[in-house]
């Protein structure tokens, strides 16, 4: 377990360890778990000169929560609405979801229609197709199934409507699951890179961190030159792409790990639901 | 009971629209959300109807010509096709059977640990691989991979290997890249699961077979991997229906020039001849033909669930 252990968070060390050390002086190897020569530089040149960076990390930031806020209210709301069993349209609407968990039109009509929306080049188009998923969808209903149906028939005696018994007593009351939901929300929306590739490339403005990171290791990918990489306007010499690659590794890293040790508990559970129930 | 049973049914056919009316606000609440799943989700699928077209963008979908199955045909010769479907394949079986033996093993491993805070940071650091992207993984096995990175200086050291070698370069070894990069990344992940498998099992068959002298390896053997067997069976099944869809992410991250012939994978295929190119037509047959495939594989696997008598999943 110790061997699984060291495995698990070792890459992760030394990614930071390089990330603080003298870029010139990484260049000769050996950093594993500690800095050798400790600077602040690496941060100091993806924050300053960088600004794509900058940007990047503004829209990642931005996406991820709005993204996971809408995300929230709409999954919840449809959930609530399919866990009434007295609802006429429940079954259609339930199987609509569930097909499309396992049908997908495919890349290139998913492109279309984004295209034919006018979507392309525009900061929505990172919100609106993600804000819905299958797999969400039903965690959070079979949570809500087994909440005691009581609470709404007397709600409704004391002649709440149904929208008011939703948010007055259902979302209240599904807030733990609703952390799990918003975690896989936020942590798909922070982690996306295919679609700024896709939909925004174009708009500068638009790139979020992961499309900036995954830019810098496909031009490594592609054998282009350290100078390549300083015409992006990474302009000191005391800096090598290894050095400025981990940094941003962490940057990219660090909002995450910051959050999901805190929400252990709920996603085990609501893995384990959606497993069950799918 | 029974004709009040009836009587109620009476009184619903009756009332439907009375019915739609009290519910306003549930069908207020759900419509938008019907109209986004039509929009995202099922115009693509009416999408599926270029690949039997030369599709022309400026002509839309009802200009086109048709052209039957002329982009199929062009398809199944083509070459490039076969290497991708066999890279897609061979990729994904490997993750399925490695990937289910080390969460399974994982799982196991926990479940025997002692020490309880011990058990829980393994487990928590465990999970970390999953959330991050693969972006950040591809960043990382790039580091430890290359020819000063760790893993060269242990074979090195340990003179498993003369000179390092630079493992993101060799054609026949990307295969084993991704999928030990897969496995590093989603092991955790993927053990909650048969995790919670394994405690809903009765703790009185353990007590039985310590009675009767079952070591902790005969335990695991006996008692453990066939009360998991359900949901082994499950998990492989749905791993199968997902085989053509692994996506082109690890593939396209993790992959170069050098060893593009073992890393193009369908998804990456469409991405270049369909979007690259613009080939559109070309393109969603081969989302198509991915379809097809997987719900095969689906109908394939659930039925095979049956046979082994360990229930079906659709």
């Amino acid at each position: 377990m110790t061997v699984v252990l060291i495995i698990t968070i070792y890459p992760f060390i030394q990614v930071i360890a390089i990330s603080f050390n003298d870029a010139t002086d990484t260049v000769r190897g050996g950093i594993h778990l500690w800095p050798r020569k400790f600077t602040l530089n690496n941060y100091k040149e993806i924050f300053s000169s960088n600004t794509r960076i900058v940007t990047g990390f503004m829209v990642s930031v931005a996406r991820t929560v709005i993204g996971t806020i809408i995300g929230i209210i709409c999954t919840a709301m449809l959930a609530y609405t399919i866990s009434r069993k007295d609802y006429v349209f429940r079954k259609p609407i339930t199987i609509l979801f569930v097909i499309t968990m396992y049908v997908s039109g495919g890349m290139i009509p998913e492109y279309m229609v984004i295209k034919g929306l006018g979507l392309i080049g525009h900061f929505s188009v990172y919100i609106w197709p993600m804000i819905l998923s299958g797999f969400n969808i039903i965690v959070l209903r079979s949570f809500i199934d087994n909440l005691p149906y009581e609470l709404q028939e007397s709600a409704k005696i004391d002649g709440a409507n149904d929208f008011t018994i939703f948010y007055k007593i259902i979302f209240p009351l599904c807030l733990p699951v609703i952390a799990t939901v918003a975690l896989f929300l936020a942590v798909g929306q922070w982690n996306s890179w295919f679609d700024t590739y896709l939909y925004c490339r174009s708009n500068d403005a638009l790139t979020t961190l992961q499309y900036e990171l995954m830019k810098v290791i496909d031009n490594a990918a592609a054998g282009v030159k350290a100078a390549d990489v300083n015409s992006q306007g990474i302009k000191q010499v005391t800096s090598n792409p290894e050095s400025i690659k981990m940094a941003i590794t962490v940057v990219t890293t660090i909002p995450i790990v910051c959050v999901y040790p805190f929400l252990q508990r709920y996603f085990v559970s609501g893995m384990t639901i959606g497993a069950v129930k799918s | 009971m029974k004709t009040n049973n009836n009587t109620d049914k009476k009184y619903y056919k009756a009332s439907f629209s009375q019915k739609l009316k009290e519910q306003k606000y549930l069908i207020a609440m759900s419509a938008p959300f019907v109209i986004w799943v039509l929009v995202f989700k099922y115009a693509p699928l009416v999408g599926w109807l270029m690949a039997f077209q030369d599709y022309k963008p400026a002509k839309g979908i009802l200009g086109s010509k048709w052209v039957g199955l002329k982009h199929f045909i062009t398809l199944f010769k083509e070459e490039q096709f076969y290497q991708a479907l066999t890279n897609t394949l061979g990729m994904s079986i490997l993750a399925i059977i490695f990937g289910t033996m080390c969460s399974i093993t994982f799982a196991i491993l926990l479940n025997e640990m002692r020490g309880v805070k011990y058990k829980r940071i393994v487990q928590t650091v465990s999970y970390l691989p999953h959330f991050v992207s693969w972006v950040v993984v591809a960043n990382i096995v790039g580091q430890l991979l290359s020819p000063n990175g760790i893993v060269n200086e242990l074979l090195v050291n340990a003179h498993l290997l003369k000179t390092p070698i630079n493992f993101l370069a060799v054609p026949n070894m990307f295969w084993g890249v991704v999928t030990t990069s897969d496995i590093w990344k989603e092991t955790g992940w993927n053990a909650i699961i048969y995790l919670a498998a394994i405690t809903g099992i009765d703790m009185q068959l353990y007590e039985a077979a310590k009675v009767d002298g079952a070591n902790r390896w005969q335990q695991i053997w006996n008692i453990t991997l066939p009360s998991i067997r359900g949901t082994i069976i499950i998990l492989l099944i749905m791993n199968i229906g997902g085989l053509v869809n692994i996506g082109f992410e690890k593939q396209y991250l993790l992959g170069n020039n050098i060893v593009a012939e073992k890393s193009l994978v369908l998804d990456k295929y469409i991405l270049d001849y369909g979007i690259g190119m613009m080939r559109y037509s070309y393109g969603t047959a081969i989302g198509i033909f991915k379809s097809v495939v997987s719900i095969v594989l689906i109908w394939f696997a659930n039925n095979l669930a049956k046979k082994t008598g360990e229930g079906q999943l659709i």
